[in-house]
């Protein structure tokens, strides 16, 4: 008992050692050399416009529901799209309520885009990801969507296209992941392309 | 998994893990000797000797298994009620921007037990729940801590085994204190800020408010001018009401420190609840390919640890072997699981060559999913880059086996070298009986006393796993936490119980362990699972190592069983899976097993 009273002791001692130079220097350190180096990051990677004024973050999906704007995957988190509330369905694969959302959401992708009935849709298209805020679609997906997009803009489809290859991110170091399409990133692409003379 | 990219990926790991292994190895041989040499000792020794001055320790002076014992439960306990006090009282302490109240008192105890026991189990939703200096100070600390005591640990039962007729098996402080200054922090540090490199936020800014571009309207339930919400005319359904959204607030705070040693360490909480699928805390293929690196470096090296310690470098590659094979099956059955995707949705017309995406990011795509999910599983990490939950039955059924092993597959830091241990002892035990001859285990005579406390840690993880699931199933608490119905609701709880034993900390997240009504059953049990899974299994480990250092060596004869080498090899594999299997099969049988011919039939619930 008593060895044990003295290792409380050295135990209250360590932690509290612990506290700052672990929770204390170590994450200041990192911030700091953060700042310096990759400020725009450390502080997630926001969208100002020319005002000034935060729009969102490029690594963040953010709803976008009209014809003249390319979409996000459907979105689970919070009442969708909620930034502090991360998180997919969780429903698994014999759910009644996620096959009744996927037909739903198959329906609505088909009819918004001109596809036939019988057409096969990304999978991207219809299933929410695992954050809620996947930033990205398949390329797939975006080549889908570019039809509608062109037309609700009255922009030719080969345009369109072009800024979705554009845009296109291949994988890492050409090695790593998925190839992905970067929603917002073309979506302002796009506002960019109107706004121009 | 027709594409070559993604085999050329998983070949890359390999070989990554594979270079990383020896070097790192050689490192822990200076760490986890208190006279070790390092590059670093320039740097660190003074820190390092100002702590044993600060904390009155002598690393000079070794600990028997029971001092270790004790000295580790010391440490522990203070470390449990530390966070707990914070995590209580967050609203009182500084750093806390979003004004966030401070948590119950069984989600408090809860999360201590989680971090503590290197679990990280998160019961609720970081972005929600936690300030910055909880993150920081209450749950940080112990993705230090906890990781640098598995190591401890495992360090220790190697120095059982490696010496002969001793009374010490090393100083618990200053293996903590080591492996801590020379190991954890400096990889921390600069992977931290290649994470940040990546798109990690690392600020202490409050949450950023963010006009988005196109409004949206969502319903809301209405309530009165008291804030209670209306209802209907039955009383019973809420009236619901149009609100239009036009910001998006998000998250900020001090997450790249915290991230890089939540998966070196194997810890695996996330900053935020959709842990690593967050793009904030794996942005890029590229973060989540040193992610998951990181998750089995040390476990890795910690083989060829043994290895250099034991001087039978071939014994510590023959366990390397085992854990590789496992790990291998287990990314490719989850890998075809998942890219074949599941047949109800492809009916309603998903394209059958996209598999099941559902939860799974498009950056990571099917295949770094189904290995994230396994490494995380395998090694008791429990980070997460994709729902485990909507995984297909089979997919699901990986981590699940997995962490039901025992998280020896790598295992976790520390953790998943003493797992595997056992089972060594275990298989040379059962080699011994084959043969019909007192099993030895590199020169040290296994008897009745290692097996029976081997015997004791396998059956009380079993126990406690079985034992909780069945009574959350038969209880209303148990029930009213599931997201899904039939047998995927099962596999929720089995899979809860299975992960806290394991002190993995991944779940099918479904599952509320922290209910709105403030039902304490599931966080309550789960903590005390948490417990069981990590003191009832370190305990009789440090008596073993105690018992085995004070053996001697007998010479090997002809008649001893080879540690090394394929025979070896597959009769540690087998130990492990039917020691897995033969105590979850009927579980596994009852949940995914059962619920992938239902998904076949088209079965919905």
């Amino acid at each position: 008992m008593k060895t044990f009273l003295a290792e409380i002791k050295t135990s209250v001692v360590l932690t509290l050692l612990f506290a700052v130079l672990l929770c204390g220097v170590y994450p200041l350190a990192i911030w700091a050399g953060a700042q310096a180096l990759f400020a725009d990051k450390a502080n997630g990677s926001l969208v100002t416009d020319q005002a000034g004024a935060v729009r969102g973050s490029l690594l963040l999906a953010q709803s976008f529901t009209s014809d003249k704007y390319f979409q996000p995957r459907p979105s689970a988190a919070g009442t969708g799209y909620d930034a502090t509330s991360s998180g997919g369905t969780n429903l698994g694969p014999t759910s009644q309520k996620l096959s009744d959302s996927i037909k739903a959401a198959v329906t609505t992708y088909r009819t918004a885009n001109g596809l036939a009935a019988d057409a096969p849709v990304p999978a991207d298209a219809v299933t929410s990801s695992a954050s809620g805020l996947d930033p990205h679609i398949s390329v797939a997906n975006a080549g889908l969507q570019s039809a509608r997009v062109a037309k609700a803009r009255n922009l030719p489809l080969p345009q369109v296209q072009a800024l979705v290859t554009q845009t296109a991110r291949d994988r890492d170091w050409g090695i790593f992941g998925e190839p992905s399409v970067n929603v917002l990133q073309l979506n302002l692409a796009l506002d960019r392309l109107a706004a121009a003379p | 998994m027709n594409n070559p990219n993604s085999w050329f990926q998983f070949a890359l790991y390999v070989g990554a893990l594979l270079l990383v292994t020896k070097p790192l190895g050689l490192y822990l041989v200076q760490v986890l000797d208190a006279r070790g040499r390092t590059w670093l000792d320039p740097v660190v020794r003074p820190v390092e000797r100002l702590t044993y001055r600060l904390c009155g320790i002598n690393p000079a002076n070794e600990q028997g298994w029971i001092g270790y014992t004790f000295a580790l439960l010391a440490f522990s306990l203070v470390g449990l009620l530390f966070t707990y006090f914070i995590l209580r009282f967050q609203d009182h302490l500084p750093l806390n921007p979003q004004g966030l109240p401070g948590l119950t008192p069984h989600l408090a105890f809860n999360t201590a037990a989680s971090f503590t026991t290197n679990t990280n189990w998160q019961s609720y939703s970081g972005e929600s729940t936690m300030s910055y200096f909880s993150q920081m100070v209450a749950l940080t600390i112990h993705n230090f801590t906890s990781a640098a005591v598995g190591i401890a640990i495992a360090a220790a039962l190697v120095r059982g085994i490696a010496r002969q007729t001793a009374q010490t098996i090393g100083n618990f402080w200053v293996d903590t204190v080591r492996v801590t200054y020379y190991l954890l922090v400096p990889v921390s540090v600069i992977f931290a800020l290649f994470l940040v490199s990546q798109g990690i936020i690392q600020n202490f800014k409050p949450y950023t408010a963010a006009k988005t571009y196109e409004p949206y309207t969502i319903q809301v339930p209405k309530t009165d001018a008291a804030g209670k919400p209306v209802l209907a005319a039955d009383g019973k359904t809420p009236v619901m009401v149009d609100q239009s959204v036009d910001t998006q607030t998000i998250v900020q705070g001090p997450m790249a420190s915290q991230i890089a040693i939540k998966m070196l360490g194997t810890n695996g909480g996330g900053y935020v609840n959709a842990n690593a699928a967050h793009p904030f805390e794996n942005p890029t293929p590229l973060s989540n390919f040193f992610q998951i690196l990181s998750i089995f470096a040390i476990p890795s090296a910690l083989t060829y640890y043994l290895g250099r310690m034991v001087k039978n470098q071939r014994h510590g590659w023959a366990v390397w072997g085992a854990m590789f094979a496992m790990f291998v099956v287990g990314v490719l059955v989850c890998w075809k699981a998942e890219a074949s995707g599941n047949p109800i949705h492809q009916q309603l017309g998903i394209a059958a060559t996209d598999g099941n995406m559902e939860g799974k990011e498009v950056r990571f795509g099917i295949f770094n999913s189904a290995l994230f999910a396994t490494i995380t599983t395998d090694a008791s990490c429990g980070a997460v880059n994709s729902m485990h939950d909507s995984f297909t039955p089979l997919g699901g059924l990986v981590p699940l086996f997995n962490i039901e092993t025992g998280e020896v597959i790598f295992g976790g830091v520390g953790a998943g070298l003493y797992g595997m241990l056992i089972f060594v002892i275990l298989a040379v035990f059962i080699a011994g009986l084959m043969v019909g001859r007192t099993p030895e285990y590199l020169g040290k005579k296994i008897q009745a006393y290692d097996v029976k406390l081997v015997m004791l840690v396998l059956m009380v993880l079993a126990a406690t796993i079985l034992g909780f699931t069945a009574w959350a199933s038969i209880s209303t608490w148990g029930q009213a936490g599931l997201n899904n119905a039939g047998p995927h609701g099962f596999s929720e709880m089995l899979y809860a119980y299975s992960s806290a034993v394991g002190n993995n900390g991944s779940a099918f997240a479904g599952l509320t362990a922290n209910p709105a009504d403030g039902d304490p059953h599931w966080d309550t049990t789960l903590g005390i699972a948490m417990l069981i899974g990590r003191f009832l299994m370190i305990v009789p480990i440090l008596a073993l190592a105690g018992n085995l250092a004070s053996k001697k060596l007998v010479p090997a004869s002809a008649g001893t069983f080879k540690v090394e080498g394929l025979t070896f090899i597959v009769l540690l594999v087998g130990t492990v899976v039917l020691v897995g299997a033969l105590t979850f099969l009927p579980g596994l049988a009852m949940g995914p097993v059962v619920e992938h011919y239902l998904m076949g039939a088209g079965k919905l619930f």
